[in-house]
């Protein structure tokens, strides 16, 4: 619904030209089938609107039949955590009527895979997956054919499982190209376990800071003391077995063990400059006071004509926090530069866009440099960017040696970036019967993504401001749609109190959406008395949350007890891992929504480390049931991120419903409910 | 000095007893299932078992452990078969990147040795100094819970 660009949907990389040819596929592959699915340029992410002057047709995806039998699949996607892996084997295995088993899937290797812009933006499932499926819905055509004609048997009667589909192939260099005309299935919606689980759990499975390379160092990065200082000097110094670089603004070491490394970094005699830098508590003046006016998002009808319709006005202001991804696994990348080429693993969602700005950084083509991107611990719409990878390729060079490099805590809590902080204010008009007149709703920097409401209002302005930000920002899951959910969810519940209407009955009165209503009636019927409700819209799924909490007598501290979300995304493709997607992001949000700030002042981050800054733990965690609303007639949209996007508001509205204290600050209980 | 460590049945001479547990395992032992996620005895990424108590590996000196059973993650499996708890946590799909979970495991193992039968309750004290930050705390009682009826 947003028809604005999202700013902080982070920027494509540059078009790249894909290497490989026919004849490499099967030098990789060995023999066998293998397809490859072309779709016009614009529907694979990356077309001619850069002036590339492209091929009409773009690979998207292929897949290879072994003479083994086994399937391997080769997608741009990266497995963060959101179980992309599991949901495009599953995709696969379903279109060929095999077990999911004998589906490999090898992503985000620039090398092996095709283009891709990045896993973010929920698109894995709705673009992906049917993509996956119409090759392997050839390969199973195809397959059939050669069983038919070989065995003469009935064609219809032939399930691939049981044939031995590596024979029908055997010492064949099968090609087929195909486009997005082969008909394919819909998902089962059958759930399966994660489909590599057992790596994880056996810990087996190896992240980025877990690999090793012969002769490897470690590389550590010097940082400076507050942001935008700039480095002046640097004693040259010789530590024996380090190596040393400095390079304009950057300088770091490499050394044989991370202790070393530390040390290393730790003796250097570095010389800053220091810049003048914003205080935090000005934050909220400075975005909006340095705002620019902005575009409308949406305009209809008058604001002052609603106003002067309305029988009632409110105008209230909303703020939220910078907060941090903080992902588990903190950024890390390992180098190796070897006869000219760069080879790079590293923990990222866009693989292809940190092979481009590799390469740009060291001047060499693209085609000189590889990322590889082993399945990561999370990133949240974190991990885009390419910093360690640049930090560890640059001592990787200076050092002729591979460097690893993985930021600690500290480092990921300051030298990463946030989700955008914002104001945001609301007026608005309503009748006495509770029909909405005026919507006036202006959102200062934290961004456009669910900005516009889906409420039936004649009379509305919607304006994203963009605003120099104090600190570093960019994307995070669902954006800015938690901040605009929480002061518009805030704000309806606002004025239902101003009303004196049930809070659920007033969003009815105003809502004709089928699909929003559909939702918040499913857990207005599970929810119990008193709790808080909130419901919206991103990316194409509906998500409507109800939250019942606790509040500790003595303490003020909040408890969010009970939480039923109904989510509705389209047809479902794995109702297990969709629930856990869903469960997660509620926990998530509940960070976001009751303690989670990044504190700041002068250039320096005041709580980089989880003793300080607070994230959801056990006890946080409440009951959850998720209710799930398959529409078996609709596309399967992306679900890893709206989940998020109603749990604070609906919080905040059981806040009020128990104590009268409206809170329209995100965090808002970072230290308990003060009476 | 060096130091005498015993993990996973294995016995290891350390010539550096002053360096991190963790960076000893993750580094010389090539043992990576134990992670770095803070430092500072924060998430419990890094726990492993000493003598069955879950510890946080990067607060503790290999010299601190030394002539005792430590057992990583990588330890767990018996005779090539998931442990109950590793089973659990599959089973309920009790991941989601899967970064915090040996951890995660290894807690819950050694809860589930001092209380066979633990209540939600005690699994939220025990646990609480483990971080998921992908939020899937639900199903990592549950994995517990269900763990307990088959251990
Ligand atoms: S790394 Fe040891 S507790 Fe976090
Ligand atoms: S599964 Fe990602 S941190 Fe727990």
């Amino acid at each position: 619904m947003t028809t604005e660009p999202e700013r902080y949907e982070l920027a494509q990389g540059p078009a790249y030209r894909f290497e490989l040819d026919r004849r490499d596929f099967f030098q990789l592959l060995g023999a066998g089938l293998v397809v490859v699915l072309t779709l016009p340029a614009q529907e694979s992410g990356r077309g001619g609107r850069r002036g590339s002057g492209a091929a009409p047709k773009e690979i998207a995806a292929w897949l290879h039949v072994g003479e083994d039998g086994l399937v391997t699949v080769y997608t741009g996607k990266a497995e963060v955590g959101q179980n992309t892996r599991t949901a495009l084997t599953q995709a696969v295995a379903e279109e060929l009527r095999l077990p999911v088993a004998s589906v490999r899937l090898v992503m985000a290797d620039t090398d092996l895979t095709p283009f891709d812009m990045g896993t973010f933006g929920s698109m894995s499932t709705p673009q992906m997956a049917p993509q996956l499926r119409r090759a392997a819905a050839a390969a199973r055509e195809l397959l059939l054919d050669r069983a038919a004609g070989r065995h003469g048997a009935d064609r219809a009667s032939l399930k691939l499982e049981s044939l031995p589909i590596g024979q029908l192939t055997k010492g064949q260099k099968l090609t087929r190209t195909i486009d997005a005309a082969v008909p394919i299935s819909p998902p089962a919606g059958r759930s399966t376990h994660k489909v590599d689980g057992l790596a994880f759990v056996t810990g087996k499975h190896k992240y980025t800071p877990d690999l090793k390379l012969p002769g490897m160092l470690h590389g550590a990065v010097l940082r400076p003391p507050a942001f935008g200082a700039s480095l002046v000097s640097l004693e040259p110094q010789t530590l024996p077995g380090v190596t040393v670089v400095r390079d304009g603004p950057f300088a770091g070491v490499a050394a044989s063990t991370p202790e070393e490394a530390a040390r290393a970094l730790q003796s250097l005699r570095p010389e800053w400059k220091s810049a003048a830098q914003p205080k935090g508590q000005d934050l909220f003046r400075i975005l909006k006071d340095q705002a620019s006016d902005g575009r409308p998002a949406h305009t209809a009808g008058s604001i002052p004509d609603g106003l002067a319709a309305s029988d009632r006005k409110l105008v209230q202001t909303y703020t939220v926090a910078y907060i941090a991804h903080a992902p588990l696994e903190p950024r890390a990348a390992l180098a190796e530069w070897k006869d000219d080429r760069l080879t790079v693993w590293t923990g990222t969602q866009r693989p292809f866009g940190v092979r481009g700005d590799l390469a740009q950084a060291f001047g060499i083509p693209e085609s000189r440099v590889r990322v590889i991107v082993p399945d990561t611990g999370a990133g949240y719409g974190g991990k885009p960017t390419a910093e360690a990878s640049l930090e560890a390729a640059r001592l990787a060079r200076a050092s002729g040696r591979p460097v690893k490099v993985v930021w600690t805590r500290e480092e990921e809590f300051t030298w990463a970036y946030f989700r955008p902080a914002g104001v945001i204010e609301v007026s608005s008009g309503v009748t006495q019967g509770g029909l909405l007149q005026a919507w006036d709703f202006h959102n200062y920097n934290s961004g456009a993504s669910a900005i516009r409401t889906l409420y039936d209002v004649p009379n509305q302005r919607i304006v994203f401001h963009p605003a120099p930000s104090p600190l570093k920002q960019g994307s995070y899951r669902g954006l800015a749609a938690t901040a605009n959910h929480f002061a518009r969810e805030t704000h309806m519940d606002e004025l239902a109190h101003l009303l004196k209407i049930d809070p659920l009955e007033f969003r009815l009165k105003n809502l004709k959406d089928p699909r929003l209503r559909a939702v918040l009636e499913a857990v207005a019927a599970k929810a119990g008395r008193g709790w808080g409700i909130a419901g919206g819209f991103e990316k194409g799924s509906y998500v409507a949350t109800a939250a019942g909490i606790d509040i500790h007598p003595r303490t003020g501290a909040v408890k969010v007890t009970r939480v039923v979300a109904a989510f509705e995304c389209g047809a479902v493709v794995n109702p297990d891992h969709l629930k856990n997607q869903i469960e997660g992001a509620i926990v998530q949000g509940l960070g976001g929504a009751l303690f989670e700030a990044v504190d700041f002042d002068g250039g320096r981050i005041l709580n980089p480390r989880f003793s300080r800054y607070r994230v959801p733990r056990f006890s946080d965690a409440p009951e959850i049931e998720v209710l799930l609303l398959d529409r078996r007639d609709l596309p399967s949209a992306g679900a890893g991120e709206t989940p998020i996007v109603a749990i604070a508001p609906a919080v905040g509205n059981a806040i009020f419903h128990a104590t009268g204290h409206r809170l329209r600050s995100l965090p808002m209980v970072p230290a308990g409910l003060k009476s | 000095m060096p130091a005498t460590l015993h993990v996973n049945g294995i016995r290891h001479t350390i010539d550096t007893p002053g360096r991190s547990l963790l960076t000893i395992l993750r580094e010389d032992l090539d043992l990576t299932g134990a992670k770095y996620g803070c430092g500072e005895g924060q998430c419990g990424a890094c726990t492993v078992l000493v003598d069955g108590r879950p510890t946080r590996s990067c607060q503790t000196t290999a010299g601190a452990v030394a002539g005792k059973q430590i057992t990583t993650i990588e330890g767990l499996e018996e005779n090539g078969r998931p442990h109950p708890v590793q089973q659990a946590f599959l089973e309920v799909d009790a991941l989601q990147c899967g970064y915090c979970t040996s951890g995660m495991i290894l807690g819950a193992v050694a809860l589930l040795r001092k209380t066979p039968q633990p209540s939600r309750a005690d699994i939220v004290r025990a646990m609480e100094g483990h971080i998921c930050r992908c939020g899937v705390y639900p199903r990592i009682v549950a994995a517990i819970q269900r763990a307990k009826v088959s251990s």
